[in-house]
């Protein structure tokens, strides 16, 4: 129990993905404008990352590895996720028009993105288990979460600062996310992996 | 001269990294020393061009309904292939960049490219947009991996600049030195993009008076 805590922990502070990985960082720059839309997204990456490394743990423990086809396992994860994600999008339309209204544009954006193949990546090369790709999964996208809120928080503040104007938008975003990284930071070597 | 143009624009106007912002994704993640950073940026130089061949051969007979499908399984074959090759010539640089070489499959520009330019362009220039772009690229990763290697580690390819002398500035090399380097990069391009506007400006002006 105390392993799966760690990995959870590990994943959401000390290796956060987003500050300390790098992955995301495009739905983490382009949505975090507005505060709400960042919860929607953080709520959509971590589910959508959740079920995608189930699915790539099957296929890759059931079907690549048998078979010896782990060299195919970067073309058969993004078609799989991939589709996996439109096919979701899919059945949110058909069954529940209101979450797919709420959610729907996040389920694209997030489609072929870097942090819901990272993962399932990830979790492949260090072999996890099944209960810890789970976990490492729902830690991944709760740090992403977390990270993606902050960030809106703070530039939605950021509004009524004035700021030089080259460098408004991306710039001041990445000096932003740097401190943001920097206070994380605070947090690493609290748990070795 | 055309196709010289097409090189071009991907290097300083439509620089992928800092005037698109596309794919800056994982690939920073990489540039903390010059090695790492340049066998990222050639990694994805061939992607790229040989993605966008690939695309314009097949623009044709691919159904506009599938072609993003079409697209992605393209790039991860061609992926796979710099994979298998890293692993196989030099397996050291391929641990390091670890998981950010498969992530090139998802990097926006690829796709972009392949969707903007390649599908409605010959081989040709589909390649030379494909080098340039990725030059640009490439070119993009050597620059933030020296600045991060030299200020982080006092060193350029591992040979020491500044001496035993030099304190290095650890945060550098360190993801937040990362992140806040490329946000003043950013910056220092926007402040050279609008210069250059301002002098364009102000040629057209004399010329018409």
């Amino acid at each position: 129990m105390a392993e799966y805590f760690t990995l959870f922990m590990g994943a959401v502070i000390v290796n956060n993905f987003v500050l300390t990985r790098f992955l995301g960082l495009c739905i983490f720059f382009g949505v975090s404008k507005n505060l709400n839309a960042s919860i929607g997204m953080g709520m959509a990456v971590t589910s959508v990352m959740t079920l995608s490394s189930i699915l790539a743990w099957v296929v890759y423990n059931y079907i690549l590895q048998p078979f010896g086809l782990t060299f195919l396992t970067t073309v058969v994860f993004v078609v799989l996720i991939a589709s996996f994600v439109q096919l979701l999008e899919m059945i949110i339309k058909k069954h529940a028009p209101a979450l797919y209204n709420m959610w729907g544009i996040y389920l694209v954006l997030i489609a072929t993105n870097c942090i819901v193949l990272g993962v399932p990546l990830l979790n492949s090369e260090s072999n996890f288990g099944f209960m810890k790709s789970v976990v490492h999964a729902i830690g991944s996208g709760v740090g992403f979460a977390l990270a993606i809120i902050l960030m809106a928080s703070l530039r939605e503040k950021l509004q009524y600062a004035d700021v030089p104007k080259s460098l408004q938008g991306l710039g001041i975003a990445f000096i932003l996310a740097g401190m943001l990284a920097l206070s994380f930071f605070g947090f690493s070597g609290m748990i070795a992996l | 001269m055309k196709l010289w143009d097409i090189f071009y624009k991907g290097i300083f106007e439509q620089n992928p990294i800092f005037r698109l912002a596309l794919s800056l994704c994982p690939a920073l993640a990489v540039t903390s020393t010059v090695m790492n950073a340049l066998a990222m940026g050639l990694s994805v130089l061939f992607v790229i061009t040989a993605n966008n061949v690939v695309v314009s051969i097949f623009r044709k007979c691919v159904n506009p309904k599938v072609r993003v499908p079409v697209y992605i399984t393209s790039i991860a074959t061609i992926v796979t292939v710099v994979q298998l090759v890293l692993q196989a010539f030099l397996p050291v640089l391929y641990k390091e960049l670890s998981i950010y070489l498969a992530l090139i499959v998802v990097f926006a520009i690829i796709l972009a490219r392949a969707e903007v330019f390649a599908a409605k362009n010959g081989v040709i220039p589909s390649m030379f947009d494909g080098l340039g772009m990725g030059a640009g690229f490439a070119g993009a990763m050597v620059l933030i991996g020296a600045i991060r290697e030299l200020f982080g580690a006092g060193t350029i390819l591992g040979v020491s600049i500044f001496g035993a002398a030099y304190n290095p500035a650890l945060i550098m090399i360190l993801p937040p030195g990362g992140f806040i380097l490329i946000g003043l990069m950013i910056a220092s391009f926007n402040l050279m993009g609008e210069y250059q506007a301002k002098a364009k400006a102000k040629a057209a002006g004399r010329s018409e008076a």
